[in-house]
């Protein structure tokens, strides 16, 4: 059935397709896992029921997307053996321990404490479930940091040597394959980048809980909904007070730290340049070298054929400016670049003009917020609310248009310059790989399609005032199940 | 023998670890997903699967450490082992996924969960079934070309991958009956002890058979077994396994609390050291030592360093998460 395909670009396909949904879930457990230590924090500190009920509601989120990282990663851990062995062969000593310390310091410690975390309140108190929480967090990111770290060297190697077997060994210093030179503004870029999500995500249910109140007038009232209401209404909207926390504190960080990610990501982008010119050229689709100021193009059609950009807007000399701060400084093309070394052009030039897109929308979501709140406003412009809305999932299509850029920017490579990612794959016959990719797209639309469906039903039903720890299943402490018939009262702390 | 030849085999024994630590934990989160379709609608299931809510996904982290870890200190062979396994590896993982939501999903959507729960249960067999198969093959043998895999996408499927892969299906479940018994009560516990004796019977059964299959595997596992002086070594393992069977079936019949899965414990570890006799020192049988697979001793140095620090630390905190939810899951229910 596949035997007319290549399967090397099918092993490609079906890389990319599980890495990409893989990522959508860290990236939105990242800044969840933080944001619940800090609502259980804010919530020991003042005694505030809203920060309790914020926490107890998406914790239930958490759950779904956690299980989903998880299951969708441990495909990651052994698609490099099954379908990149030579890959994996010659880059194990280097990057198998990188990988090996985040199993052995970072997913142990999420896993160990999340059973605490979800269910564990009553068996272990206040102090040690907040560690417990806390430890769930630290562990998302010392993942992100040894992850990083190995896929920072695949695009910057430094700090290796190539046995007589052709493999990439581990020279004299272990930081310096730790700490390659893209390592740490990845990192940074990432973690922020995750922040954003989770903080459009939770601003977007905010938004979506104030618009519902502004038809219903509940919301704006603060404590819990009117008994009448809730008849009225079999969906009771979530407290009032619990949607103006979350939009409150989203749009805080919306506003602070998207101009900080465009920054971070500037710098990625200098140092791309540095490091991996090419995919620079492609992502600004430079065809042509400009020896004396190169324009910014802001939209139009690379031509790989004709090896140029067709229907390009421009604003004359503005890419110099933005990465040699230098208007008439001169920028390399593609020209100068081997055919046979040139990462395809289309594919980095729009995942990055998509990503960008993207940042400056969420800096100007933030900039609106921020006039709202200074007129004292926040709670009451619905088109900001809108706004907020629709920018909901704008951070998981970033961050998945910024891996392509950055992984696609790198091809025809897996360890830049020095192996091709046509040299990197297994053994693969094309029947295999194909029948594997179709069994995954059906599995992870059908799964995951699910899983986010139930987390937009959470997000739908919203925090409650009094929010229960777990409604529809038994109330698992101490891993009891009592009669799945709880009344909330009997759940409170 | 060198510092390098020490390193691999500390490596080989960690491995080791790692995935007899994922075995008979997660063997008991599969075996429970195996049994599931015999638990009562509502309570029954919802009690088991309480059981094992908090420590499953900590339970599942072995089998990364496996895999990393062979990725990271035997880099050849997991670039020869896994290739070789394609399908049933791929089927585990997908078998993974399915039971892993399964977990979060059931309790999402009580009007799908009549779905969800099947999902468990196949997820749970597929994954323990392609876990077995990928056993057998590894110890029928894999063809090896220069530094890849050398074989068919089908090698792996004989009647041998066929026994050890309903084998382990065998064994999880006894493990996931042994574990219930330990944390259930009443009409539950009972029920659990039936499914353990069913269970036994098949596991020894199976044990049997694939222990007196595997010497005739064409390596040279018979005369490992069978002469001198190695057979002063190993004829220990099949006695300890007669007298822990024994131990077993008495243990059942007085009704113990947590002995019976303790003893299916040890049963497993004999089963894992009459794999290490079998196997040791070859990686991939007849093909690749441990030594010509490892990674470069800085690799495995600096490896073990973090082994060394934090698997201590990890079997801490995992305990003390066992401790906090540890105890019986509850007496009411079973009206």
């Amino acid at each position: 059935m596949f035997d007319a395909f290549d399967p090397i670009v099918l092993a490609r396909i079906q890389f990319a397709f599980t890495v990409s949904f893989h990522f959508i879930f860290p990236a939105f457990s990242i800044g969840l896992a933080s944001y619940l230590a800090v609502l259980e924090g804010l919530w020991l500190r003042t005694g505030k029921q809203v920060y309790l009920d914020l926490f107890r509601f998406w914790i239930k989120i958490f759950a779904v997307a956690f299980a989903m990282g998880v299951v969708s990663g441990i495909v990651m851990s052994y698609q490099f053996g099954t379908n990149w062995a030579v890959f994996s062969d010659k880059t194990g000593p280097i990057l198998g321990p990188l990988m090996a310390y985040e199993v052995l310091t970072a997913f142990f410690l999420e896993a160990g404490f999340l059973g605490v975390m979800l269910f564990g309140m009553k068996k272990v108190g206040k102090g040690l479930h907040f560690a417990a929480t806390c430890c769930v967090a630290t562990g998302t990111f010392i993942s992100a940091f040894w992850i990083l770290s190995a896929n920072s060297w695949m695009h910057t190697p430094t700090g290796f040597e190539i046995n007589a077997a052709g493999q990439f060994v581990p020279g004299p210093s272990w930081a310096a394959i730790i700490f390659n030179p893209s390592f740490p503004y990845r990192l940074v870029h990432t973690v922020i980048g995750a922040y954003l999500t989770t903080a459009l995500v939770v601003g977007a249910t905010g938004a979506w809980h104030l618009l519902k109140a502004r038809r219903g007038e509940v919301a704006r009232s603060s404590g819990p909904i009117e008994p009448s209401v809730v008849a009225a209404n079999p969906h009771p909207t979530a407290s009032g007070e619990a949607a103006r926390t979350m939009f409150s504190m989203a749009m805080w960080m919306a506003a602070v730290v998207a101009p900080v990610q465009i920054f971070a990501g500037d710098m990625q982008g200098l140092n791309t340049l540095e490091h991996q010119p090419a995919k620079v050229m492609a992502m600004e689709g430079h065809y042509d070298s400009h020896p004396d100021g190169a324009p910014l193009i802001l939209f139009g059609l690379p031509n790989a054929r004709e090896k140029r950009v067709d229907y390009a807007v421009e604003i004359p000399k503005a890419s110099s400016l933005i990465l040699k701060h230098d208007l008439n400084a001169p920028l390399a093309g593609l020209d100068t670049i081997p055919d046979d070394r040139e990462p395809p052009v289309a594919i980095v030039f729009w995942s990055f003009r998509v990503m960008v897109g993207l940042g400056m929308a969420m800096l100007g979501l933030g900039l609106w917020s921020l006039v709202a709140r200074a007129r004292g406003r926040l709670y009451d412009w619905p088109w900001l609310h809108r706004a907020a809305l629709v920018m909901g999932p704008a951070g998981f299509v970033a961050v998945i248009a910024g891996w392509i850029t950055t992984e696609v920017g790198r091809q025809p490579f897996t360890v830049y310059n020095l192996l091709r990612t046509t040299h990197s794959a297994s053994p693969l016959a094309a029947p295999a790989v194909g029948a594997s990719l179709v069994a995954f797209v059906a599995v992870y639309f059908a799964v995951f399609g699910i899983g986010t469906w139930y987390i937009v039903k959470l997000i739908q039903k919203g925090a409650e005032a009094g929010e229960p720890e777990i409604q529809d299943a038994p109330i698992r402490t101490a891993g009891i199940a009592p009669s799945p018939v709880q009344h909330p009262t009997e759940v409170q702390q | 023998m060198s510092i390098n030849a020490d390193l691999a085999t500390i490596w080989a024994f960690i491995i080791a670890f790692a995935v007899f630590a994922y075995v008979v934990l997660d063997g008991f989160d599969l075996g429970i997903g195996i049994l599931f379709p015999a638990f009562g609608v509502g309570e029954q299931r919802d009690q088991a699967m309480n059981t094992i809510a908090p420590v499953w996904d900590g339970n599942e982290t072995w089998l990364v450490l496996g895999g990393g870890g062979l990725m990271a200190a035997f880099p050849l062979a997991y670039a020869i082992i896994l290739p070789a396994l394609y399908p049933p590896i791929i089927a585990m993982l997908l078998g993974l996924v399915f039971r892993g939501v399964a977990f979060e999903f059931r309790w999402r959507d009580p009007r799908h969960r009549a779905f969800w729960d099947v999902a468990f249960t196949a997820g749970s067999v597929t994954a323990a079934l392609a876990q077995g198969i990928a056993l057998g093959a590894l110890l029928q043998g894999i063809a090896v070309d220069g530094r890849a895999y050398g074989g068919g996408w089908l090698d792996w499927l004989t009647p041998f991958t066929v026994l050890t892969g309903m084998s382990v299906v065998a064994g999880y479940a006894l493990l996931g009956a042994t574990w219930l018994i330990a944390k259930t009560e009443g009409g539950a516990q009972r029920h659990a002890y039936r499914l353990a004796r069913w269970s036994g019977v098949i596991t020894l059964i199976a044990i049997g058979a694939v222990s007196l299959a595997t010497p005739f595997l064409d390596h040279d596992y018979y005369s490992r077994w069978f002469q001198m002086p190695g057979i002063l070594l190993t004829a220990p393992v099949p006695l300890l396994i007669a007298v822990l069977s024994l131990a077993f079936w008495r243990a059942l019949g007085r009704e113990a609390q947590y002995l019976p899965f303790l003893l299916t414990l040890a049963v497993f570890a004999l089963c894992f050291v009459g794999l290490g006799i079998s196997m040791y020192p070859f990686i991939v049988p007849d093909q690749v030592t441990i030594w010509e697979a490892a990674a470069p001793v800085s690799s495995q140095v600096f490896m073990l360093i973090g082994a060394g620090i934090m698997i201590p630390i990890i079997l801490g905190y995992t305990g003390w998460a066992y401790w906090v939810f540890r105890g019986k899951v509850g007496a009411d229910g079973y009206h």
